[in-house]
């Protein structure tokens, strides 16, 4: 297979665009994806303070690698999550890609913050981990956004995870999920931060390709409590049609972003206040994670026969 | 050919001179999942592959998350 721009040997295959290059022309296929994406959805400019948040894997080491070359101020953001070995060696390899690149990388540690990992939390409070650990992050990503005056939050979320999440939101019909799902969420408070998807028109091998071709070292093992997800079921039977027929992913999610958010979006107007007990901006009067980790900590205190309530420790 | 299936944890040894896309059918591998290196390089799945070849498949799918 030749590269469509110089007839070199192809690298990498694009079926849902009928085309294949090599590296050099598949680097400048993928910088102009990304710039396209955040120009034409105005994500930030070159002005911006930019918080990226950084787990050690490819997606979120190849955005903070392209958003470096490509001129902007991107600021790394590690949370360690406290899950064993797994956390151990994407903070290694989060830290490795800052001091090879003379990035800047701030850390948040969730254990030393507040007393147990995601795990705990979701142990102690009967979630299941993906769902403590996703809102520990969200919070994070916010409140260190917040505290550091970053003007918006880049995740590296891909097109397979943007389709992956509408599938499941769609075959559940849960339209206020349906709502909130966007390349960009604007700030609708003065403690919300900007948050941003640059990667909503890469695809995850794309993705993938890039990381390996820059040569960033990224953390290829996954979440040990990623097993039997939902989400990488969805994934799954998303690749099965996009074997067969190239670009559905694209067209699923594109084509509701198009024509599907109008429809729902109006559903998305929940009045947002101050969490009574950080300060975040939520629905309620107390957050969900301050819930969380007041409830955590309060089972944890039972548990240990501790019977007076002692102040959570924040960070 | 020795074969280095990331994900699984497993190598496998596939013998005689065959297309990479050959390769992923017959170890029952969707060619969207993964993606095929030989040392450092890329290949896409036309390209030949043959006994004195080490393949890596490394899978591109990951999440979990909420």
């Amino acid at each position: 297979m030749r590269c469509q721009k110089c007839k070199g040997t192809a690298t990498v295959e694009l079926r849902r665009h009928h085309t294949a290059f090599c590296n050099a022309h598949f680097i400048e296929f993928f910088d102009r994806q990304v710039l396209r994406a955040i120009e034409r959805e105005r994500m930030f400019t070159r002005e911006d303070r930019i918080l990226v948040a950084v787990s050690g894997g490819k997606d979120s080491l190849a955005l903070w690698d392209v958003l470096r070359r490509s001129g902007y101020a991107a600021t790394g953001l590690y949370i360690n999550l406290g899950i064993g070995a797994y956390s151990r060696e994407s903070h290694q390899k989060s830290v490795a890609y800052a001091e090879a690149h003379g990035a800047e990388l701030l850390i948040a540690d969730i254990p030393e913050d507040y007393g147990m990992s995601v795990e705990e939390f979701a142990r102690a409070t009967g979630r299941v981990s993906c769902s403590a650990c996703g809102l520990s992050k969200r919070y994070l990503f916010n409140r260190v956004a917040l505290d550091g005056g970053f003007t918006v939050v880049a995740t590296g979320h891909n097109l397979d995870d943007e389709a992956a999440v509408l599938l499941g939101n769609l075959l559940h019909w849960q339209t206020e999920y349906l709502a909130r799902q966007a390349p960009v969420l604007e700030s609708t408070h003065p403690r919300l931060v900007k948050k941003v998807k640059p990667f909503f028109r890469i695809a995850e091998r794309e993705a993938a390709a890039y990381a390996i071709i820059q040569g960033i070292d990224y953390i290829v093992e996954e979440c040990p409590n990623s097993a039997g997800a939902r989400s990488l079921l969805y994934k799954d039977a998303l690749n099965l049609l996009e074997q067969a027929a190239p670009g559905t992913k694209q067209s699923l999610y594109w084509g509701f972003l198009e024509r599907g958010r109008p429809l729902v979006r109006a559903q998305d107007d929940a009045a947002l206040r101050d969490c009574l007990h950080c300060g975040a901006p939520t629905t309620g009067e107390v957050c969900a994670f301050c819930r969380m980790t007041e409830l955590a900590a309060e089972r944890m205190r039972i548990r240990r026969g501790v019977s007076h309530a002692e102040p959570v420790s924040t960070p | 050919m020795k074969v280095v299936i990331r994900h699984q944890k497993r190598e496998v040894e596939v013998a005689g001179r065959r297309r990479v896309r050959d390769v992923l059918v017959e170890l029952g591998i969707n060619p969207e999942s993964v993606l095929v290196i030989r040392g450092a390089q890329l290949l896409t799945h036309d390209t030949q592959v043959g006994d004195e070849d080490m393949i890596e498949l490394r899978p591109v799918v990951s999440g979990g998350g909420a």
